[in-house]
């Protein structure tokens, strides 16, 4: 059996999917940062594969500029979820609602 | 050349801007020196560029500075020529000395530099009037001003009555220069230029009568507004809240006189306009007895002195419109001279009274103050007009050439000679009432003749009062030679051959000489002399109520509709547009505020379910569904 593109892009409809859940169902700010990274690394499988397939180079360089990105993001997302805790020595993001209209 | 004359307007300019600045650091006395020096250093620079045409002969030259408006080809540019040549001299000299006075009289007021930088100021604006090449820059002189005259009347703002006076000027003079504006523009539709030389150059062939008249009735109605003729001139007694020098410099020696100067400038116009000519003629012969009326009644030594101006200005008006420009300018000099003479003296005297300006409690003071007396004593003979002063040579050349033009300008003339008599008394009064007479001031005063700042300008002045009529007599023409280069397109009118005009001149003098008399008679006797009480004094002294006609006229009218503007257009209408769309914002974000719930899930949900909706539509798009 071979693994035809088909598959990968299943494979990366999964972990969107169940990245997606995780973010909208999970309370605890850490786990839905994660899941935010698996959301991220869905969508970068798709471009290898779709970049494979059609036999250019777009799709990894797509995935580098992704994997910057997502790098500062995780710097400065993890750097705000930290300093929340000690301030308020919790994660959950239903505690902060401030911004309540 | 180019450089003097450009000298000439930089020196007040600099005084201006430097006095503006570090006036107040500067401080007394060496602001008003730098003020006086520049003024002085700009007269000697103008009699040195004049000496060409002191040798006849040398015609105008334009002096440009650069392109303004290239639109309108209006460049900044100054005419220097034997008229703007003998205006020059006039303001620079005259304004020299009166800020030289101004050191002594504003000594000790807290304003002082910034006093002088309102002067120098004024000396700038009015130069840029004389030396405009073009009407455009005319305008901006004209403007200008204005504008100094309003802050010098109400320097002491403090004072609710100097504040109002210095708005009523600007605000009358507004109503003047609407004339002026719509002239100007009537001027460009015809010319396409602002350009004197080729406007005048051009103006037979151009103008058909009825827009030469348009043109010049407009600029009558804007000289009217600047040189305080029937029906414009009520800011004028007014602005004597101004400090003396003020009055003596712009209320009687040089702003006022820019109407004139303008009629005389634009002498072209004018004679293809005859019915303009004879209404310039008509109105300054009217405002000339009208005021000379008023003045009789008054008794603030300055506003006798203001009505007195309005009078003499209503001669230079129906001098010029006589096209007697020639002897319009003569006036237009030797009133500078003897009236600014009269202002400061006056100003002297009130110094002397510690401000108090009411003729009635004055009296006695000439041999208290004999400079003061003397120097008065002359220019109250020269505006008199008894031979040799100098008013007597210039008033009598307006007088014989309007009535060598025989016809219905003899009535003029006519009105001419009673404003003589009339101001030959009131004057008298005024002499009589302040120098004469036992003392009427409280005894704690103790008048003494002003410093010599103040004294050596009345001097000066005064032997320029005495003098200054023997530049232009019967026997030697030296002002009409000087002028006549500059009314190259312009028929001046002479006065009649033979011996008429000698015989105007001895029954005028000597009906002058009959009013003092008569004056004398009923005052310095003290039995005979009038209460100065009845309705007659009480409606001459009100100035036949002309102001509070004015008053329930216009503001009568103005005030509703400004209020309607104020309330219902303004506040009612432009803010209620502004606040209605704040309140329309504010109601849409209270409607709005429940979506924002703060939790991240609801954020989260709704950026799933835009994705999704846009998948949707792409996908709609593709043709999958």
């Amino acid at each position: 059996m071979t693994v035809t593109p088909g598959w990968y892009m299943a494979l990366a409809a999964v972990l969107f999917v169940i990245g997606g859940s995780g973010l909208l169902l999970r309370r605890n700010a850490l786990i839905m940062f994660m899941s935010v990274e698996l959301m991220l690394n869905a969508v970068n499988l798709t471009f290898v594969a779709a970049g494979r397939e059609l036999n250019v180079l777009d799709g990894q360089v797509s995935v580098f500029f992704v994997m910057v990105v997502a790098a500062a993001e995780v710097v400065v997302g993890l750097a705000i979820i930290v300093a929340v805790f000690r301030r308020r020595s919790t994660a959950s993001v239903d505690e902060l609602a401030e911004l309540r209209g | 050349m180019d450089a003097l004359v450009s000298l000439v307007l930089l020196l007040p300019l600099g005084g201006t801007v430097l006095l503006l600045g570090m006036g107040k650091r500067i401080g007394e006395p060496l602001a008003g020196w730098i003020a006086t020096a520049s003024v002085a250093g700009s007269f000697v620079l103008t009699a040195v560029a004049a000496v060409d045409f002191f040798e006849g002969g040398a015609h105008g030259e334009v002096i440009g500075w650069f392109s303004w408006l290239p639109a309108f080809g209006v460049d900044a540019a100054f005419l220097w020529d034997p008229l703007s040549a003998v205006m020059t001299l006039v303001v620079t000299g005259v304004g020299a000395l009166i800020h030289l006075y101004s050191i002594g009289y504003m000594h000790g007021d807290p304003g002082f530099g910034r006093f002088f930088a309102y002067m120098n100021l004024f000396v700038t604006s009015m130069l840029i009037l004389v030396l405009a090449d073009n009407f455009a820059v005319l305008f901006v002189g004209w403007e200008l001003v204005g504008l100094s005259s309003y802050l010098l009347i109400s320097f002491w703002y403090e004072r609710p009555a100097a504040a109002s006076a210095g708005k009523k000027a600007f605000i009358v003079n507004r109503v003047g220069d609407v004339g002026f504006l719509v002239a100007l523009m009537l001027v460009f539709a015809s010319f396409g230029t602002f350009s004197f030389e080729s406007v005048f150059e051009r103006a037979p062939e151009v103008l058909d009568t009825g827009t030469a008249t348009a043109i010049t009735l407009l600029l009558l109605l804007g000289a009217t507004g600047k040189s305080a003729q029937l029906p414009l001139y009520v800011w004028l007694p007014d602005a004597m809240e101004g400090p003396t020098p003020v009055s003596a410099l712009i209320h009687a020696a040089t702003m006022v006189t820019a109407g004139v100067y303008m009629v005389a400038r634009t002498g072209v116009l004018f004679e293809l306009a005859p019915v303009s000519a004879g209404t310039v003629a008509t109105v300054g012969a009217a405002t000339a007895l009208y005021a000379a009326t008023i003045a009789i009644a008054q008794t603030d030594i300055k506003r006798v002195l203001a009505y007195s101006t309005i009078s003499q200005l209503g001669y230079m008006f129906l001098a010029v419109g006589s096209a007697a420009y020639v002897a319009g300018i003569f006036h237009l000099m030797t009133h500078a001279f003897f009236k600014a003479l009269l202002f400061l003296g006056a100003g002297a005297v009130i110094h002397a009274l510690e401000d108090e300006q009411d003729m009635r409690r004055m009296g006695g003071l000439a041999r208290l103050m004999p400079v003061t007396f003397a120097t008065m004593l002359v220019a109250w003979l020269a505006i008199s007009g008894i031979p040799p002063f100098s008013g007597f040579w210039s008033k009598d050349e307006i007088l014989a050439i309007v009535f060598g033009r025989g016809g219905a300008w003899v009535a003029l003339w006519a009105v001419g000679l009673l404003t003589a008599v009339l101001t030959a008394g009131y004057m008298a009064r005024l002499m009589y009432l302040t120098f004469f007479g036992e003392r009427r001031w409280s005894d704690d005063l103790h008048p003494h003749e002003a410093p010599a700042t103040m004294t050596v300008p009345l001097v000066a002045l005064g032997v320029a009062a005495l003098v200054g009529g023997f530049v232009n007599t019967p026997w030697r023409l030296g002002l009409e030679h000087f002028l006549e280069p500059a009314f190259e397109g312009v028929t001046l009118a002479h006065p009649p051959e033979g011996a008429t005009p000698w015989v105007l001149a001895i029954v005028t003098a000597a009906l002058a000489v009959l009013a003092i008399a008569f004056v004398a008679q009923r005052y310095v006797v003290a039995e005979r002399r009038p209460a100065e009480e009845g309705r007659a004094w009480g409606l001459l002294r009100a100035g036949y109520h002309v102001d509070e006609a004015y008053g329930g006229i216009f503001v009568g009218m103005g005030a509703p509709a400004a209020t309607w503007m104020a309330r219902d257009v303004d506040q009612r209408g432009i803010d209620g547009l502004a606040n209605g769309v704040g309140w329309l914002t504010q109601a849409l974000g209270r409607w709005m505020r429940p979506l924002q719930t703060g939790y991240v899930r609801t954020y989260g949900l709704a950026l799933l379910a835009g994705a999704v909706a846009l998948l949707g539509w792409f996908l709609t798009r593709a043709g999958v569904f």
